[in-house]
């Protein structure tokens, strides 16, 4: 299980609806489902991905979210998550919108591209970061829109969303001292709860 | 029949027919004073009768979906590719069913069956049939054979409109309904391409207005025109391309050839065209394709969609395929919007195909293992 995947859990309520942006091979909502008995729904692009989520037993749609997502009526969920894809969708802040639309929480977590390995990265090497949690490449890479964790706190005051709760990721497990401090400089992964 | 093929496949089957004589009122507002369905299964009923699964069929189809008639049978049934062993539709863990539909040319009540109150073949008189027919007659076909719900009604193309109708009528014997290349209505371009099929039947000199039979000559031409038409929406252009190409069956393309078939496609269409033709019914496929005309998921629902969905209480798994243009995945995706608004569980994919409409009827790897992982969890008691 994912470090940031287990962080999410706790705030989503025992039997809650539950969508799932860009779900993976559906671990996630797998451990949602067993865990906290959901009724859990995925959205996936990739074939793999919706095989392996199906063989879980789950129920995957395959949707591509850069074509927006009108078809889910207002309020259709009660919590729409999207771990690790805010990063790599056309326009982050529309999907964020959408989000809030579809369910009345959405959780998101992203890479902090404001942790102190990026910056210096950036500022000794002057070429894009590239490491175990960013492993691409600038041209080919998927994470086409990477912002820190006060960008991402910017915009959301921007668009009048509501923060209910923060949690960071720092790089060592037990420890996550630093990375609750100082975010923007020691969070490798943040998680949102958020509302409008 | 090989053992090769004996062994992933249910092997030798036999159809067995039911008969009903309580009356059946049609949508149309006449009666059936009694009928008969031929059917085969194949698997075991298990003793809390949860693993049955009903297979629909489309346009053409009939009960014999999988297996063989006999060692010698060279073909086997129309969807050998999906039922047997350790296919997705996996005969050793469902009691799968597969009728021949109401108005059907294979042994089931028809056009060509005789008319009691007449006792001459009813022909053109057989009473026009719609998708709820079919379904209210399969449910006695369920009744008899002791299964209260269905595990899954499975059906593509026309079988996906019955599988959708079942769940919307019969919302409480149908666990999961899946849906594969279908759509919730036929377009204008839809019922134009049948409507040109039965042209071609009707102008056949010999169809005599139905009334063929009697006079023991086939419209051959028209239903082999019709059957034609027909293929070319089932196939993709490029599937068309790749398989036919521009290639002539002799002499060259500069000189052409003395043949009477020049393209190799004309001689496929032709082919399958002479097929058909021997082993169809010109009335049943008049019937049939209105049937399709006429289907309108939510006609009775104010036209709404979500609001004829909310009525379903299965789960449903909707498959389109990308060369698909008979029932394009847009068609299928109509399906899942509604679905989603009404707050049914689904699971869609489109599954990239070259092969257009009829990859539904193929072993497309992709197609093949969505399928199986779906059906997984179909048949468990809950």
């Amino acid at each position: 299980m994912r470090l940031d995947l287990a962080h999410i859990q706790k705030w989503i309520a025992p039997g809650s609806r539950v969508l799932d942006l860009g779900c993976g091979d559906g671990e996630f909502l797998d451990l949602l489902t067993t865990e906290r008995q959901v009724k859990g729904m995925g959205l996936e692009i990739d074939e793999d991905n919706i095989t392996a989520g199906v063989s879980r037993g789950l129920n995957i749609v395959q949707q591509n979210m850069d074509k927006g997502l009108a078809n889910f009526p207002d309020n259709s969920f009660d919590t729409v998550v999207m771990a690790h894809a805010l990063q790599a969708v056309h326009f982050p802040d529309r999907v964020l919108d959408e989000m809030l639309r579809i369910g009345g929480e959405g959780i998101v977590t992203f890479p902090n591209f404001g942790h102190w390995s990026c910056r210096l990265h950036l500022l000794s090497r002057g070429r894009m970061p590239v490491s175990r949690f960013m492993p691409y490449n600038w041209y080919d890479t998927p994470n086409i829109h990477f912002c820190t964790v006060q960008d991402f706190e910017h915009l959301c005051q921007e668009r009048g969303i509501r923060i209910l709760a923060r949690d960071m990721v720092g790089n060592t497990r037990r420890r996550p001292l630093l990375a609750s401090l100082w975010p923007n400089l020691f969070a490798v992964t943040a998680i949102y709860h958020i509302t409008r | 029949m090989t053992a090769g093929k004996q062994q992933h496949s249910v092997g030798v089957v036999k159809p067995r027919t039911a008969h009903f004589s309580e009356p059946l009122l049609l949508a149309c507002g006449r009666e059936l004073a009694d009928y008969q369905l031929v059917y085969e299964t194949y698997g075991e009923l298990n003793s809390a009768r949860s693993n049955a699964v009903l297979i629909c069929h489309a346009l053409s189809g009939h009960h014999h979906a999988a297996g063989y008639h006999d060692e010698d049978d060279k073909k086997p049934g129309w969807w050998e590719e999906c039922i047997g062993p350790g296919k997705p539709i996996d005969t050793d863990r469902f009691y799968v069913v597969s009728l021949n539909n109401l108005g059907g040319c294979h042994g089931s009540t028809g056009p060509s069956s005789i008319n009691p109150a007449t006792g001459e073949c009813w022909g053109p008189d057989f009473p026009p049939l719609r998708v709820r027919d079919w379904v209210n007659s399969q449910v006695r076909l369920a009744d008899l054979l002791g299964v209260e719900c269905w595990a899954a009604v499975i059906g593509g193309s026309l079988g996906g409109m019955q599988a959708m109708r079942w769940s919307l009528e019969y919302p409480d014997r149908v666990k999961h309904c899946v849906v594969i290349a279908a759509a919730m209505k036929l377009s204008a371009q839809n019922i134009a391409f049948n409507e040109i099929a039965r042209q071609a039947i009707q102008a056949d000199p010999d169809f005599a207005q139905g009334n063929y039979l009697k006079n023991g000559a086939i419209p051959a031409k028209g239903l082999a025109l019709a059957r034609m038409v027909g293929h070319i929406t089932y196939l993709s252009d490029d599937a068309m391309a790749s398989k036919f190409g521009r290639d002539l069956r002799l002499g060259s393309l500069e000189q052409g050839t003395e043949d009477e078939i020049e393209f190799q496609v004309e001689s496929y269409l032709r082919y399958q065209g002479n097929q058909f033709s021997t082993n169809f019914d010109a009335n049943t496929y008049i019937l049939m394709t209105r049937a399709l005309d006429y289907f309108d998921l939510a006609r009775e629902y104010d036209n709404d969609p979500v609001a004829a969905f909310k009525r379903a209480q299965s789960d449903f798994l909707v498959l389109s395929f990308s060369t698909d243009w008979r029932f394009s995945p847009s068609r299928s995706r109509e399906i899942v919007d509604a679905l989603i608004a009404a707050g049914r569980p689904v699971t869609y994919a489109e599954i990239e195909a070259d092969e257009g409409h009829d990859a539904f009827l193929m072993p497309i790897p992709r197609y093949v293992k969505l399928f199986s992982a779906y059906m997984q969890r179909v048949g468990g008691v809950d």
